[in-house]
C-alpha cells in the first residue's frame, strides 16, 4: 500500500460534510451505470420475496389468517422476539469488547485470538447445539438458545467492528486523550462512536440471522416462528410455509426500521485517508489476566465445546460400513462454493454500498435497505424460489447445477457482504477521490487506486463473512446441490441422520478447519495493511 | 449413495438453451466448476435419479447392489422426505426425480392424491403383502418399523410404564415423558388414536401429553433415544429401530435403556411402512420400475434384514424374507389394525397436533 505521503499524515479533526448536504452538487452526475448495477442486484435479491407473495396468494387469505391468528402464534412471536433481543444485545457487547481488545490493546497473543475469535461463525449451529446438548443436557429451551446462538453468531458483530476499529482514525482518540479525557470516557465517547455504524450493522445481521434460524432451535427444542415454518414444509404445505415466512419479512422490516432509527444521521469519517496507523496500544496492566481469562472462556465455549464433542465422537462413536464421499472431496467442493458466492457478493455489494454511501436519497436508500430482507428468510425459501422460477420461466435450465447453487448462496448471504463493504466505504472520504480526479486520474483509476484500496479491509471482511456462512449452509444446499456432489455440511448431516456420530464428527472438524483459513487470512491482512500504513 | 462425486446432470432439453449467449457462458462456467469438482464422467449406460428420504446407509447398500446387478446408474439425492415431497411439487412436470423412496407412507400418499405417481408394475406389488402397499397401487411397501416405548429402568421400573398409548396422558407421568411430535412416526400414532377414539378424545389426550412432556418435546426420535439412554428423561415413544441403531453406534455396554411394546392391538402399537414410487413425470419409467422391482426382491430384502449389511434394523416385508436382527420377528407383532390407506397423508394428525399446540 504505497500511499502518497502527504495524504498519510493524520490531519486534525475534519468532519465530512453531512450526508444530506454533500450529494446536492453531485446529484446531477449520478452515474447511470451505478444505478443500473444496484437495481439489478436488488431485483435478483427480490426473487425470494416475489416467490413468497405468489405462493401466499395461492394459499388464500382464510388459510393464512387461520395459521397466523392462533394461540401458538403469539407464543412463537414472543419466543422469537425475546430471543432476538437478548442475543443481539449479548453479541453487541461480546463482539465489540473482543474487537476492541484485539485491535486496540497490547493483549498477549492477539494474533492468535484474532483468528480464533472468528472461527465459531463457521461451526454450523446444529453442531454447536449438538455439542452443548451432548455434554450438558440441561442446555435447552430459552436459556440454551441464548447460549448457543450468542456463541454462534457474535462474530457477525466482531468482524465489522474489528475492521472498523482497524481503519478508524486514531487521531480523534489521541486528541481526546491529550485533552485529558479518561480512558473509559474516550472509549465511550470516541471509540464506540467511531465503531457505531459497524456495531449497528453487525447487530442488524445478528437479528436477521436469528429470525431465520432453524437447525439449532430444532435440536434445543426451542420453538420460534421459523421452526413453525418448517412444520408447514413438513406437512407438504409449501403455500402456508410461504405465507408464514411473510411474517418473518414483517419482523425484519421492524428490525430494519429500528436499526435505521438508531443509526440516525450520525456519520463518522476520517481525516487523512490512509491514516489507519495504529494507536500505541493500550496497556492492559492488571487487567491482562482477567481479559485473557475472558478470551479463554469465550473460545472454550464457542470453539472448545463443539470441537471437543466432535473429537469425543471420533473416538467413542462406532464405525459403520457406510462409505461416503471423501473428506477432502467434500472440503474442496465446499470451499469452491464458498469462494464463488463470496466473490460474487463482494463484487455485487460494491455498487449498492457505493450508491447508498455516496449518493444517498430516499429511493436509493430504500433500494439498499430492501436487500437486507432476504437474510431473515429461511435459506430453504430462497432455494424453493429458485426452483420455482427456473421451472416456470427457464425450462429448468441449470437446475441443480453449481452456478444455480452459488447464485442461491449469493442471494442468501448478500447482506453480510453489504454491511462490511458499506462500513468501510462510509469512512473513505469522497474528497480523496476528488483530489485524485483533479490530478488527472481517470474514473476507473480512481476507483481502483483510491476507493478500492480504502475499502480493502471491508471487502476482505465481506468476503470472509459470506464464505463462512456458505460453509455451514444445509437446507438450501440439500435442495439445489448438483446430484452426486456433497459439501461438508450435507455429509455431516447424512451421517448424523444415521446416528453415525463417529463418522459425522470429522466433517464438523473439517468445517472448522476450512473456516480457519479465511479467518487467518483476514487477521494477517489487517496486520499487514496496518503495518504498511504505519 | 453419495459415494462418488459425479458431474452434475446436464440440464434437460439442452437444445433450447442456445438462444442465450449469457447462458452459454454460465454453462461453460458450470462445466469448468464441475471439472474442478473432480467428478468422473457418468457411464454411457442408463441412469436414474432417486429422491431418498430413507436412512442413507440403507439406501446406499441397496443402490450399490442394484447398480452392480443392472448396470443402471442411480444418482441419489438425500433429504428430509417431506422436503423432497415439497420439492417434487415445486419442480412439477420437469422434476429430475425418477423414483421417490421414503421412510414413511404419508409423503407417498400425498403425492398419490395429487396424481403425480405412476402405477407400480403389478409383478412388483405382488412381492409385498397387499396390506403394506398403496391400495391404489401407486407405491410399493419396502420395509416396516414399529412404535415402542423406550425407557430407562433407573428412572422408571417397567411395572410402572403405561401399557396403552392413552395412559401417557395420566398425571403421574408428568416430567417423565418425551415425545417428538414433528416426526412422522409420532404422527402415525396420533392418526391411530384419532381413528380409535375420535377427535375430541384425541385432542384432550394430546393436551395432557403436552403437559406431561413439558420441556421434553424433542425434534426427533434420535434425541429421545439418546436422552432416555443418558437418563435425562424416563421414557418416550419412538420407533424400535432407533434404539437398535443407537446400540450399534455406542455399543451394548453403554446402553442403559430398554424398549417395550405396547399391549397387543393398542392404538399406540403402529406399524410404519417405508415405500417407493415412480414419478409420473419420469422419462425413465422402465429403469425406475426396475429399481422398484429390485427393492422388493429377495436380494434387496435380505440387505435390509441383515444388520451386517445395512444397519437398518427395519423389518423386511417382501419376498418372504425375515430379519436377522435380534428383535421380535414381524410375524409375532400385534399392531393396531390401521391400514396404510387410513394412515393417509397424516394431515389430520398434523392439524390436531397444531390445535393442541404441539406443532
Amino acid at each position: 500500500m504505497a500511499a502518497p505521503p502527504a495524504l498519510a499524515t493524520p490531519g486534525p479533526l475534519q468532519q465530512q460534510p453531512p450526508a444530506t448536504g454533500a450529494p446536492a452538487a453531485r446529484k446531477a452526475r449520478l452515474p447511470a451505470a451505478l444505478i443500473a448495477a444496484s437495481a439489478a442486484v436488488a431485483a435478483v435479491l427480490a426473487l425470494p420475496l416475489v416467490f413468497l407473495l405468489i405462493e401466499a396468494h395461492g394459499a388464500g387469505t382464510s388459510t393464512v389468517a387461520g395459521l397466523v391468528f392462533r394461540g401458538l402464534t403469539r407464543e412463537l412471536l414472543w419466543n422469537t422476539i425475546r430471543l432476538t433481543f437478548v442475543v443481539t444485545v449479548l453479541c453487541a457487547v461480546i463482539g465489540t469488547a473482543a474487537a476492541w481488545c484485539v485491535e486496540r490493546t497490547a493483549l498477549p497473543g492477539r494474533r492468535v485470538w484474532a483468528v480464533l475469535v472468528v472461527v465459531p461463525l463457521a461451526i454450523p449451529d446444529f453442531v454447536v447445539s449438538f455439542g452443548w446438548v451432548s455434554l450438558w443436557p440441561w442446555v435447552q429451551g430459552f436459556r440454551g438458545a441464548v447460549v448457543v446462538m450468542t456463541l454462534a453468531v457474535y462474530p457477525l458483530v466482531y468482524l465489522p467492528v474489528a475492521a472498523s476499529l482497524r481503519a478508524a482514525d486514531p487521531g480523534q482518540e489521541e486528541v481526546a486523550r491529550s485533552l485529558g479525557t479518561g480512558r473509559v470516557r474516550t472509549f465511550f465517547r470516541i471509540t464506540l462512536r467511531q465503531a457505531r455504524g459497524a456495531i449497528l450493522g453487525g447487530c442488524l445481521l445478528v437479528a436477521l440471522v436469528l429470525l431465520a434460524e432453524y437447525g439449532a432451535f430444532e435440536i434445543l427444542g426451542y420453538q420460534t416462528f421459523t421452526t413453525e415454518i418448517f412444520t408447514e414444509f413438513n406437512s407438504f404445505s409449501l403455500t402456508s410455509a410461504c405465507a408464514l415466512s411473510l411474517v418473518l419479512v414483517l419482523l425484519s422490516l421492524i428490525v430494519l426500521a429500528g436499526e435505521g432509527r438508531l443509526r440516525g444521521k450520525g456519520r463518522v469519517s476520517r481525516s487523512g485517508a490512509l491514516a489507519a496507523r495504529q494507536l500505541s496500544p493500550h496497556q492492559l496492566g492488571r487487567a491482562t489476566i482477567p481479559v485473557l481469562a475472558g478470551f479463554a472462556l469465550l473460545i472454550m465455549a464457542a470453539l472448545g465445546v463443539p470441537v471437543g464433542a466432535s473429537i469425543y465422537w471420533i473416538f467413542e462413536g462406532g464405525t459403520h460400513s457406510l462409505d461416503g464421499i471423501s473428506l477432502p472431496g467434500a472440503a474442496w467442493q465446499t470451499a469452491l462454493y464458498g469462494v464463488g458466492a463470496a466473490a460474487i457478493d463482494t463484487a455485487a455489494a460494491f455498487p449498492v454500498a457505493l450508491l447508498a454511501v455516496r449518493y444517498p436519497g430516499r429511493a436509493r436508500n430504500l433500494l439498499e435497505r430492501s436487500t437486507y430482507l432476504v437474510l431473515a428468510m429461511p435459506g430453504v425459501v430462497t432455494a424453493f424460489a429458485l426452483s420455482y422460477f427456473t421451472e416456470r420461466y427457464a425450462d429448468s435450465f441449470l437446475y441443480q447445477s453449481t452456478p444455480l447453487l452459488i447464485l442461491c448462496y449469493s442471494i442468501m448471504f448478500f447482506p453480510l457482504a453489504l454491511v462490511g463493504v458499506k462500513a468501510s466505504l462510509a469512512r473513505a472520504p469522497v474528497s480523496l477521490d476528488e483530489v485524485a480526479r483533479s490530478l488527472g486520474q481517470s474514473k476507473l483509476a480512481v476507483l481502483r487506486r483510491v476507493t478500492l484500496r480504502l475499502t480493502g479491509p471491508g471487502l476482505v471482511a465481506a468476503f470472509c463473512l459470506v464464505f463462512l456462512s456458505v460453509v455451514t449452509e444445509l437446507t438450501a444446499t440439500l435442495l439445489l446441490i448438483p446430484t452426486g456432489a456433497a459439501t461438508l455440511a450435507t455429509q455431516f448431516w447424512v451421517y448424523e441422520q444415521n446416528v453415525s456420530y463417529g463418522q459425522a464428527a470429522p466433517f464438523a472438524l473439517a468445517m472448522i478447519a476450512v473456516a480457519a483459513v479465511p479467518s487467518y487470512v483476514l487477521g494477517r491482512f489487517f496486520d499487514r495493511s496496518a503495518h504498511a500504513q504505519r | 449413495m453419495i459415494s462418488r462425486t459425479r458431474i452434475p446432470r446436464p440440464p434437460r432439453n439442452s437444445g433450447k438453451r442456445s438462444r442465450l449467449p449469457a447462458a452459454a457462458v454460465l454453462a461453460l462456467a458450470c462445466g469448468l466448476l464441475a471439472a474442478c469438482g473432480g467428478g468422473a464422467a457418468g457411464s454411457a449406460g442408463k441412469s436414474i435419479t432417486l429422491y431418498s428420504g430413507q436412512h442413507p446407509q440403507t439406501t446406499q447398500a441397496l443402490v450399490n447392489a442394484f447398480e452392480q446387478k443392472t448396470g443402471i446408474n442411480v444418482n441419489v439425492r438425500p433429504n428430509d422426505e417431506d422436503m423432497l415431497a415439497d420439492q417434487i411439487l415445486t419442480e412439477g412436470s420437469r422434476s429430475p426425480a425418477d423414483v421417490f423412496y421414503t421412510e414413511n407412507s404419508p409423503p407417498l400418499e400425498h403425492l398419490q392424491e395429487l396424481g403425480l405417481l405412476s402405477k407400480v408394475d403389478p409383478a412388483t406389488l405382488a412381492h409385498t403383502p397387499a396390506k403394506y402397499n398403496s391400495p391404489q397401487g401407486d407405491w410399493v411397501g419396502v420395509s416396516a418399523r414399529v412404535s415402542v416405548l423406550i425407557y430407562n429402568p433407573a428412572l422408571i421400573p417397567a411395572s410402572q410404564l403405561p401399557t396403552g398409548i392413552l395412559q401417557l396422558a395420566e398425571p403421574k407421568y408428568r416430567g417423565k415423558l418425551a415425545i417428538a411430535p414433528a416426526e412422522t412416526d409420532f404422527q402415525s400414532v396420533v392418526t391411530s388414536v384419532l381413528r380409535a377414539d375420535g377427535k375430541t378424545a384425541a385432542l384432550s389426550w394430546l393436551k395432557s401429553i403436552k403437559a406431561n412432556a413439558g420441556s421434553h418435546v424433542y425434534p426427533d426420535n434420535e434425541t429421545i433415544a439418546a436422552d432416555v439412554n443418558a437418563g435425562t428423561v424416563a421414557f418416550g415413544v419412538i420407533n424400535q429401530y432407533y434404539w437398535y441403531r443407537l446400540r450399534a453406534e455406542i455399543g451394548a455396554g453403554r446402553i442403559h435403556s430398554k424398549i417395550v411394546h405396547f399391549a397387543a392391538h393398542d392404538p399406540g402399537y403402529v406399524l410404519d411402512i417405508s415405500g417407493a414410487a415412480v414419478l409420473k413425470s419420469s422419462k425413465n419409467q422402465a429403469a425406475a420400475q426396475k429399481f422398484l422391482a429390485f427393492l422388493v426382491s429377495k436380494q434387496a430384502q435380505e440387505i435390509i434384514g441383515n444388520p451386517a449389511k445395512s444397519i437398518s434394523f427395519e423389518y423386511p416385508i417382501a419376498s418372504g424374507v425375515t430379519t436377522l436382527a435380534p428383535e421380535t420377528p414381524l410375524a409375532q407383532l400385534k399392531p393396531y389394525p390401521i391400514t396404510v390407506g387410513e394412515l393417509g397423508d397424516g394431515i389430520a394428525a398434523i392439524d390436531l397436533l397444531r390445535e393442541a399446540g404441539l406443532l
